[in-house]
């Protein structure tokens, strides 16, 4: 048993490596090599480690997992160990064979990215030419092999305009959840934001539209929708909580609170195998750095809300504050609120720059 | 949308399965990007989702089991599967 409540989820980072150069990546700038990367015993035991300490659903993600041959077999070992397996995909090194035999290893649930809604803008985007058919011709064969289907748009100012056609298309491929996600300005997406950021009536259209289709598809389709932090007055509950839900492995099995956390300075984190994954969730520096409300400051530390959001996003006060464990400056009371908003709200204003991808 | 038949058929979708959940001592529904914490109703429920018996059958059998009235049984799991169905967990 953990002295804290154990984590729901681990985020199982198996490579950075990833054919795809979406201009709001959320992995870190600089990515981990091949040869940074843990081998499929090593996933094993953090498998069975996690199932052991709590953790009910397991998501294989990366970069893009799929780049890993041992795939099939991690699924396996996940599901025989009890947990809700889900992959997180861009699918375009899938095929049916592939698919097939993630579906017979025990794969309960596929999340295919799409970019949007047409294939000239969506390959546009993804920098990878014929992305889209390919996505799509591997997004139907999911359901058709017994698997849940999720279709995965990140939105922003280049494809929001059909956003319902998004929702169509996930109707259209039997998809039983749409994630309809607004970038959050992390790691990569922090250098194409003026490119990405939505004005106010573009996302008030999308809104509006993600309300009515929702109730129009309800029992058909679920729509999870991201909203975009920087038109916000609150913050979002980063994680469910630092240290309170999720536990993260990055390709090299450092243990994270959340795949951004690479980004704080002064935080170490320690490797799975090294100590056992209980104590690093239990007692471990990186774990307890923000967990509960002892770390904040003022106006978090007094307000009504600092069990409610944690005081937000600790990677997004330190990208747009340089401080860590400033108050969310997505969150109204936060003396930088206003200006950070209308930094962001001059640039959705402003013609878009074209996008900086990872490899140019 | 449309109330359940009595005589649909229940079942739960593709990619939705019901375990128990021994670190917290409880039964449970996962789901895509879902953990549903199920109490014992609900449960009991849901283990009888077989693919074959109808949502009639299934109010009887859970009358008789727990010697309730049929009309109080009826009213909800007629609210449980309407909230699943909902939810994208099953299908009717």
């Amino acid at each position: 048993m953990t002295a804290h409540p154990p984590p729901m989820a681990l985020l199982a980072e198996l490579t950075h490596r990833c054919p795809l150069q979406c201009p709001y990546c959320s992995n870190p700038l600089e990515l981990l090599k091949v040869n940074a990367e843990r081998d499929t015993n090593f996933w094993k035991a953090v498998i069975d480690e996690a199932a052991a300490l709590g953790v009910l659903q397991i998501h294989f993600s990366g970069g893009e997992p799929t780049l890993r041959r041992d795939l099939p077999e991690l699924v396996a070992h996940a599901r025989g160990a009890g947990l809700y397996t889900n992959l997180i995909t861009s699918a375009v090194l899938l095929d049916e064979a592939r698919l097939r035999a993630l579906a017979e290893a025990g794969l309960d649930h596929v999340q295919v990215s799409i970019q949007g809604a047409d294939a000239e803008s969506a390959d546009r985007i993804a920098a990878y030419a014929g992305a889209h058919a390919k996505k799509l011709e591997v997004a139907r064969l999911v359901p058709k092999l017994g698997m849940a289907l999720t279709l995965n748009a990140v939105v922003h100012r280049q494809n929001l305009d059909r956003l319902a056609e998004i929702i169509n298309l996930a109707v259209e491929l039997g998809a039983g959840r749409l994630e309809v996600a607004h970038v959050q300005y992390h790691g990569w997406a922090l250098v194409n934001r003026a490119a990405l950021i939505p004005d106010e009536a573009a996302l008030a259209r999308a809104d509006a539209i993600v309300a009515e289709r929702r109730e129009a598809l309800r029992g058909e389709l679920v729509i999870d929708y991201v909203l975009p932090d920087l038109h916000a007055d609150l913050p979002k509950t980063c994680m469910g909580g630092w240290g309170s839900r999720f536990i993260n492995i990055a390709p090299d099995g450092r243990v994270l609170p959340c795949h951004a956390a690479d980004s704080i300075p002064g935080m170490s984190f320690e490797r799975a195998g090294e100590r056992s994954l209980g104590e690093i969730w239990d007692a471990s520096d990186a774990f307890q750095r923000f967990r509960g409300t002892g770390w904040m400051q003022e106006p978090c530390r007094t307000c009504e809300r600092r069990e409610v959001d944690f005081g937000g996003c600790r990677c997004q006060a330190l990208a747009l504050l340089g401080d860590a464990t400033a108050t969310d400056p997505v969150c109204h009371r936060s003396p930088h609120h206003a200006r950070i908003r209308e930094t962001a709200l001059a640039e959705a204003a402003a013609p878009p720059p074209e996008f900086r991808y990872r490899r140019p | 949308m449309t109330a359940l038949a009595l005589e649909a058929v229940p079942r739960l979708k593709p990619g939705v399965r019901r375990r128990y959940d021994a670190a917290r001592g409880q039964n449970i529904l996962l789901a895509p990007e879902r953990v549903l914490v199920l109490d014992d109703i609900a449960n009991a429920v849901l283990e009888k989702l077989d693919g074959a018996t109808t949502i009639e059958a299934l109010c009887a059998a859970l009358a008789e089991q727990y010697e309730t009235d049929l009309e109080i049984v009826r009213a909800d799991v007629l609210e449980l599967l309407t909230d699943l169905r909902d939810k994208g967990m099953i299908t009717v």
